[in-house]
């Protein structure tokens, strides 16, 4: 097996007297879809703010590519080469898919903004993720469904050369061909060789697409399975705490 | 080499796919100029049927002069609303300026140009001052602008004295709504007018043939520049006849507000369209948080487009101290509504992150020729407020109802 991307020990973070993780360990690796699952509460947006940068975690060692990094801000993340697709997407509805996937890094000719460069890439970028759902790089996002807005907001990540894609449920207000969508997409990204940490309350979802689960049950790593090892009824145990590794 | 792509881009097919397009967008709900060109011809039916005045060579020209004043007024107000900001204080922050102008001309009448750019500074420190407390503060800018509103005309009544009126005395000033352009230099201008559309729109096909993406058939560049040169030709030739009504004081030509318009128009449409600046204006309209994880400076985008905002209204301020030839206390008071009823009846959203300009100043000609028409009929400036009152109202709930329909069929997954 090859080495992980990202590897997290003993990483802790508290709230005042409540510690919301305590001391986690983590491998997420390149080309490999890795399901984050556990209850509501148990920790996972905490963990993953920590790898975005935007709420840094208070010990523990963050290894990325083998080496230590640290990651205070989501600059930082960004420039490492770490996105983060959240829950509500942050998409703007009144701009098309292009202006989206370029929002706050457009690129520029003589002083003026590069449309030509910029649709010529976002149109690549969705083309290598054999998106054929859109009908044109020029639709506002307004216009689109919301399995078509994951797929824009997984592209900006694509977009920007992401090493690892963080995604937040994304299939959670979805139908059932959109997930399939959304899913296969997923599923590509990480072909491409993208190292893909996915949050989900779908087991189903997470069976479909996931190489890795790692579950989280109060904070604590309770197990991190290959999927073709595991089943449903354990996976469930290990989130509800009722089994233990 | 569309095979690269095979997404499309909105740039293929024929000149009549590309109309077809239009008009599917059209139903959609992205009415663009539509409603302003549609009641801009409605307006023109109605007023010259009932006054035989109205489409007298005269009364255009006087049109072209009015709209000049709330056009600036809108695209001002422009910057503002499409970040979903209002600026109630625009008018009287011109007025305020204009105030300050005049009154220091009579102290340093040579020295009027500067007075002039001081004037400037101060819409541009107004515009910080709203900016500031919005942007940094959190004040919303209905209540920080109302209070200027209210407050400014009290400065104008300090400086320019109880029940004051001073009169504008600088020749240049008068001239810009007074004076016309020889009628070579209104071709002139319509000639510059249109090599740029050309040149812009054969540089933007250029760099997209260049990045291998389709580019729309040229026809459709001809079309738009031969509609530009035809109805433009219209204006001068109509401008360029004399419209004096005494025989011995012959009046043609362009009015010199005019290019002074169009190379405000053009610059704003460049800044919003073709920068990263417009770009991110849109998005924080759109989106404010989406523009902040972005990384645009969602605080600093605001306080931009307030300065502007006042910045640009002096200019307006400048236009109808010219055309008045006087600045009193109450000056400004007005015309803001009127920039706002424009902007919205030209199709930009109050709810912020839609809107172009050109459209905005479709909708200032509406509102001005409601002005013009109703003052030609003799009808009382209390019905005019009420009608431009209307009109706001109407257009305000189109915009919602739009807002409404474009919401319902987002959740249509
Ligand atoms: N900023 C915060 N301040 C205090 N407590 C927090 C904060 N963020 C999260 N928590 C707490 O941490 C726990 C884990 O939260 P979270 O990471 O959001 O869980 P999950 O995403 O798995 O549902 C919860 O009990 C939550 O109340
Ligand atoms: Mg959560």
């Amino acid at each position: 097996m090859n080495n992980p991307l990202v590897q997290l020990s003993g990483v802790k973070k508290s709230f005042g007297p409540v510690d919301v993780l305590k001391g986690i360990d983590l491998k997420v690796y390149p080309g490999k879809v890795t399901a984050l699952v556990g209850d509501n509460g148990a920790g996972k947006s905490t963990l993953i703010k920590g790898l975005s940068g935007v709420q840094p975690y208070d010990e523990g060692v963050v290894l990325f590519e083998g080496q230590e990094v640290h990651l205070h801000t989501a600059r930082q993340s960004s420039a490492l080469g770490i996105e983060v697709v959240y829950q509500d997407l942050a998409l703007c509805e009144n701009l098309d898919i292009v202006q989206n996937m370029f929002l706050g890094r457009e690129e520029t000719s003589q002083l003026t903004l590069d449309e030509s460069s910029m649709e010529y890439q976002a149109a690549k970028a969705l083309q290598s993720l054999s998106v054929k759902t859109v009908k044109s790089v020029r639709q506002k996002v307004s216009s689109l469904s919301g399995g078509q807005r994951q797929t824009v907001a997984i592209a900006r990540s694509v977009l920007r050369d992401a090493k690892l894609v963080i995604l937040d449920e994304p299939t959670a207000a979805l139908g059932v061909a959109q997930t399939e969508q959304v899913l296969n997409l997923v599923r590509r990204l990480a072909d491409s060789g993208v190292a893909v940490l996915m949050i989900s309350h779908n087991l189903v979802d997470v069976f479909q697409v996931a190489d890795d689960i790692a579950v989280l049950y109060l904070g604590t790593m309770v197990a991190q399975l290959k999927t073709e090892e595991t089943n449903h009824n354990d996976v469930i145990g290990y989130i509800t705490g009722l089994k233990k590794l | 080499m569309s095979d690269v792509v095979p997404i499309k881009t909105g740039h293929e097919g024929s000149t009549a796919d590309q109309f077809k397009a239009y008009f599917s967008r059209l139903r959609a709900g992205e009415m663009g100029a539509v409603p302003a060109v549609g009641a801009m011809l409605l307006l023109v039916i109605l007023f010259s049927s009932l006054s035989p005045y109205f489409l007298t060579t005269l009364n255009i020209a006087n049109l072209f002069v009015q709209t000049a004043t709330i056009l600036t007024m809108t695209v001002a107000l422009v910057f503002v609303i499409l970040i979903g900001e209002i600026d109630l204080s625009a008018g009287v922050t011109a007025g305020t300026g204009m105030a300050i102008f005049v009154k220091m001309n009579q102290v340093l009448p040579q020295y009027w140009i500067w007075n002039l750019a001081f004037a400037f500074l101060v819409g541009l420190a107004v515009g910080w001052f709203i900016g500031f407390f919005v942007a940094k503060i959190g004040v919303p800018s209905f209540v920080i602008s109302l209070a200027l509103y209210l407050a400014l005309p009290g400065v104008m009544l300090i400086i320019l004295g109880e029940g004051g009126v001073l009169r504008v005395e600088v020749p240049e000033i008068k001239a810009i709504m007074n004076q016309n352009l020889p009628g070579w230099a209104g071709w002139a201008m319509l000639a510059v007018c249109l090599v740029i559309t050309t040149a812009m729109g054969l540089w933007d096909r250029g760099r997209r043939i260049k990045a291998q993406l389709p580019v729309r058939p040229l026809t459709l560049l001809w079309i738009k520049v031969a509609a530009s040169g035809i109805l433009g030709a219209a204006a001068i030739v109509l401008l360029n006849t004399n419209r004096s009504q005494n025989a011995f004081m012959p009046i043609a030509g362009v009015p010199l507000v005019i290019p002074m318009v169009l190379f405000i128009l053009f610059a704003c449409t460049f800044l919003l369209d073709r920068t990263r600046f417009g770009r991110h204006l849109f998005a924080v309209g759109g989106n404010p948080e989406a523009a902040r994880r972005a990384g645009i400076k969602v605080a600093r985008i605001r306080m931009m487009a307030f300065i502007i905002c006042s910045t640009l209204a002096m200019m307006s301020g400048v236009f109808n101290i010219s055309r008045i030839g006087n600045v009193e206390s109450s000056a400004g008071r007005a015309i803001v509504l009127q920039g706002v009823a424009a902007a919205v009846v030209g199709g930009v959203s109050l709810f912020g992150g839609r809107g172009r300009v050109a459209h905005a100043a479709l909708g200032a000609f509406v509102i001005a020729m409601i002005d013009n028409g109703l003052g030609l009929l003799g009808i009382p400036a209390g019905v005019n407020f009420i009608v431009t009152g209307g009109v706001l109202a109407v257009a305000a709930t189109v915009d919602a109802l739009a807002r409404r329909r474009s919401g319902a069929s987002l959740n249509r997954t």
